[in-house]
Formats: C-alpha cells, structure tokens, sequence
C-alpha cells in the first residue's frame, strides 16, 4: 500500500519520462510508477537487500550513496529527480538539492514536516522526541539528521536559487492545505510537503 | 597437421579452425591466421537466436562452465550458477563459451601447434591482448551465426574482455554483466603478474619456453606463480579464518624449510601443486601480460573512461566483492559511475562477504539473486 505522499508523487510522473529515485529503497514506489505510466527508470539505494529487489523487479539500480554519487550523473539527464522521505537524511541537503535540480529538469522532493504541532507538543509538553504517522521511528534509529519545516524549506530554496514550481501539503489525514504554505497554519497542520523544484 | 586423438582435438568440446577471411590483425601488429578455437556449449539455441548468452572465463578458466568438468573431475569452474534451474538457466538460454586466445585448453596458444611452421608456437607465439581475444570470439559468433547476444558475462579477467567487447561491439549484444572486474590493472596487480612471469621463466626447466620439447614442464615456476596468485584471491580475514596461524600436523615448529610448518603454507603449496596438472606456463605469461596491458581508459582518444561507452545501448549489471583486493568495488563504482556519466542503464551492487576475490565462484545467494534479477527481471 503506497502512503499518501507516495500515490501524489507517482501523479507527478508523466509518460515517457525518464526518472530516477534517490533512496529508493526495496522499489515499492519505482513499481507503483511502472505500473501506471510509461516511464524509464533509475534508482540508488544504499542497501543490497534493497538494491536486488529493485533488479529483481526490473529495474536499474545502484548500489550506492547518494551523499557521494550524485555529481557523477549528467546535467539534465533526468526528467524527474525522485528524493522521497530522504533529503532529512542527507549529509548536506542543500548541496543534495543543487545536484537534483542539476540532473533532472524538474525534482520532486517529499519530506515530513517538523513544525507539525503533533511534533511540536511532543517536545514541549512531553518532553520527547516526536514519534508520529509521518514520523513514525525513533530518535535513535530514524535516518534523518537534518529536520527542517516547510518553510525552512521553501526559505532554502530561495536562497539557492530554485523555482518552486508545485506546492502539495497534506495534513495526516491526507487532505490538502491551500493557505499560504510559509503561513503558521500550513506549517502547523501540515504533516507531509511534496514540491516540484528545478533550477530555471 | 594435428591428428584428431591429439591436443586440441582429444578435448571434448566443439573445436572450429578459422583461417583466410577469419586472420585477425592482432595489435601488436601480427596476422593471426589458421587458429584453433575451442569452446562448449550448454542448452539450445532457440528460434529466434535470442537466447544466447556468452561467457568469458577468468585467467585460468576454461570453456568447462557447468556441469562436470572432463579434465579434472571435477565441477566446472561456474557450475552453481550456469546449469538447469540455475540463475543462468541453460533449459532457458543457450550458454556459448569458449577458451580465450593465448590459453590452453584448445584454443590457440603457445602450447598449440602452429600449422604453418608445423612446430609448438612457444615464445613465437604473438604477445596477445584483450582485444585481440575478443576479435577471436567474435569469429566464433559469426560462426554460430549469431549476430546479437541475450547478454554477455566476464568474471574477473572475463570481465576485461565484456567491457572490451561492450565498448567495441555493443550492438551485437543486449545485457553486459561484469563481475568482480577492472577498468584496467593497479600498479600493484601488475607486479603481482611480473613476479609470477619471473618465477616461471626463473625455473631451469622451462628452458626458454621450449620445455615441451625437452620433455620437461616449469612447474615449480609455475606453482610458486600460483601460490602468489592465490594469496590475492582471497581476503586477510578469509586467511584468518581458514588457517590463522595453526601448525600442519604438527604441535611444534619445525625449524626447517623443507616441511611445512603453516597450514598456509600446506594449502598454497597444494594450490600451486594441483594447478600445474592443468595449466600451461607460457599460457600464464602471455595471459597475465594481456591484462597488464588492458586500459580501458585507452579505448576512447579522449582517454576518458565514460567515451568507451559513450553511445551504449546495453543494460549492464556490475558486481563487486565487499573483501576483494584484487579487483576493488573502487573500480567497480569507476566503471559504474563513467557508464552513469554517460547516462547508461546500470544497475550496480557490492556483494559483502569476506571471502575475497574467489567469492564469485562460491556460494553466494545475494550474488545469485542479483544475476537472476537482472536477467530475468520483469517490469
């Protein structure tokens, strides 16, 4: 079962598209795409068992890191930059978002909101690092070091320069956020972003 | 002429004699013509020609892929992968594969007959390389009249010759999978083969290289070569593990050299022992020499790596060995990043296992699964 942020991704792939998804895991969202459009497909995981899942299922995968490996692709060499879930968990996002945008015309970047309040009070009022719906692991063993809000995000867009050209946020419910998205209420409520950046 | 209960002849496997048309220019600038090429097949080629697969073997290897080898008895060199219901299915695809140029297991090599000279080539044999050995499978394909492969599969040195063949006849293949392979030798893999170059020609009975004909073999040359090449199949803690530091039969040292003291050392010296029954000296100088001089970074005038498969249309899978030192996943990942320059589809994985080089001949269920996977894949 695809999550809700996943099934928004895979309406942003249209036909045809050459596509690559960063962190991509065992291929769940790389076989939901194939299964409803007509695209090509990459992948980098840093897992094996992960890496011969996506081979066994077809597609083209490496084994490898995407904090080291993404300058060795071409510019503009992908329609769709995929990095689901992933951008908290690099070394440096912002250097992670220059190479995206650099590779794929356009880059679709999906992450989880930690100005959620469900975040927020779980840390002021329980005193505990948050575990939610969208944040489901714990402090210990969650892959993300960089956490950030949507308009931390948006902010850092800004500043490198990119074109946010789509905004999608969704409340834990999977409903939709139309206010402004650097607004409290976007930011408070909205549990999961899902933009479409690119460097034009 | 060589009769037919004589070597090539007396292997039981296809052999098939190229000449005329079929001369290979070599590049050391020589004419190759009348050769021998010895290879075996396993399956059925189907209708269509699509179910092809051709395998190059290592340094040592032979045709002998699956099943029974006829020679040593034993298991051929890749038979867990290459055989009924295995990942390389030989009810579903037609295995091809043949003795490279230069060893000698049939095909042409210094060991063979020259058949214009009537004598053993010896050293007047040409220096060979990648390419050239190649170029002699390609003749082959044109023989089978297969013009497009399903894939293409080279372990270690094999692996040479499927970039090799990728980059200069990658229509006549569709998938590319290399194993536990480089772009080119390190210095170091380079003085590993010298030393065993000068350990066989240092032996008094290899006689420059006409030993057969003095009715002698170099094969404590030969073996010592082995010993050394040994050691960089596996990793330091494989070493460990197997040996550690355990006395052979023994509860004390010996304080000598003529015994082994160290299991190590039993195990080497049984390696080299068994190794010189089946394998031809000066095969082993002229094929070390043809991987010291194998650069693919050479290939493209530009001297980049990624411009040897610039216009690939192949899928390729890329295996390496977590412990392997001999062939690193460092040049695995060069390779697989030059063919992500040039927006190639490959798929790549670092098999972890502390076995070392050999690991590709082992049983390595994440290393089946990927080569199932990527061979019989569906999207």
């Amino acid at each position: 079962m695809l999550r809700i942020d996943q099934k928004i991704i895979v309406s942003l792939v249209d036909d045809n598209d050459k596509i690559i998804d960063i962190g991509c895991d065992n291929g769940e969202l790389l076989n939901h795409i194939c299964a409803e459009k007509n695209v090509t497909t990459r992948g980098i995981e840093i897992s094996m068992a992960g890496v011969n899942e996506c081979v066994r299922n077809g597609h083209s995968v490496v084994h490898g890191d995407a904090n080291t490996d993404l300058i060795h692709y071409p510019t503009k060499s992908f329609d769709k930059v995929i990095l689901s879930k992933t951008l908290q968990a690099m070394n440096e996002p912002h250097e992670t978002l220059k190479q995206i945008t650099r590779m794929g015309k356009k880059a679709i970047v999906g992450f989880s909101n930690f100005g959620h309040y469900k975040v927020i009070s779980d840390l002021v009022f329980n005193s505990r690092m948050p575990v939610t719906k969208s944040l489901p692991i714990s402090w210990y063993e969650t892959p993300n070091i960089h956490f950030c809000t949507i308009k931390d995000f948006i902010n850092l867009c800004e500043e490198l320069g990119l074109k946010i050209e789509k905004t999608i946020i969704l409340k834990p419910n999977g409903s939709e956020i139309k206010s402004n998205p650097k607004g409290y209420y976007a930011n408070l409520f909205g549990s999961d972003a899902i933009f479409v950046i690119s460097d034009k | 002429m060589v009769k037919e209960n004589e070597y090539p002849y007396n292997l039981p496997c296809e052999h098939v004699r190229f000449s005329g048309k079929d001369a290979v220019k070599l590049d050391c600038g020589m004419v190759l013509d009348d050769y021998n090429v010895s290879y075996k097949t396993y399956g059925k080629l189907n209708a269509d020609k699509s179910n092809a697969i051709m395998i190059f073997h290592a340094l040592t290897g032979d045709q002998f892929v699956a099943g029974k080898h006829p020679v040593t008895g034993k298991d051929g060199w890749w038979s867990r992968l290459v055989g009924k219901g295995k990942p390389v299915d030989t009810d579903k695809y037609f295995v091809i594969c043949a003795n490279i140029l230069g060893s000698c297991m049939g095909t042409e090599g210094p060991k063979s007959i020259n058949a214009k000279t009537g004598k053993r080539w010896n050293l007047s044999f040409p220096v060979i390389t990648i390419a050239d050995m190649i170029e002699v499978q390609i003749k082959l394909l044109n023989h089978l009249k297969i013009e497009k492969l399903h894939s293409i599969i080279g372990p270690s040195m094999g692996g040479m010759l499927a970039m090799y063949f990728a980059s200069k006849y990658g229509d006549r293949t569709d998938n590319v999978i290399i194993v536990a392979s480089s772009p080119q030798l390190s210095p170091r893999n380079i003085g590993f083969s010298e030393v065993a170059r000068q350990s066989i020609m240092s032996d008094p009975n290899w006689h420059g290289g006409e030993y057969l004909e003095k009715g002698t073999v170099p094969d404590r040359g030969l073996a010592t070569a082995r010993m050394a090449a040994h050691i960089t199949y596996l990793s330091e803690s494989a070493m460990y593990k197997k040996f550690g530091r355990d006395l052979q039969n023994k509860e004390q040292l010996g304080y000598s050299f003529i015994e082994s003291d160290f299991q190590v050392e039993n195990y080497l010296k049984h390696q080299g022992a068994s190794f010189v029954k089946r394998f031809d000296a000066n095969s082993y100088l002229y094929i070390t020499r043809a991987m010291d001089y194998f650069d693919t970074d050479k290939t493209a005038k530009s001297g980049l790596l990624s411009d040897a498969f610039k216009d690939t249309k192949n899928r390729w899978c890329i295996i390496s060995i977590s412990s392997d030192w001999l062939h690193p996943t460092k040049n695995s990942k060069k390779l697989m990043h030059a063919l992500n320059g040039v927006g190639a589809d490959v798929s790549f994985a670092e098999l972890q296992s502390d076995a070392g080089h050999d690991a590709f001949l082992l049983d390595e269920p994440d290393f089946n699964a990927m080569i199932d996977g990527f061979l019989n894949g569906v999207k």
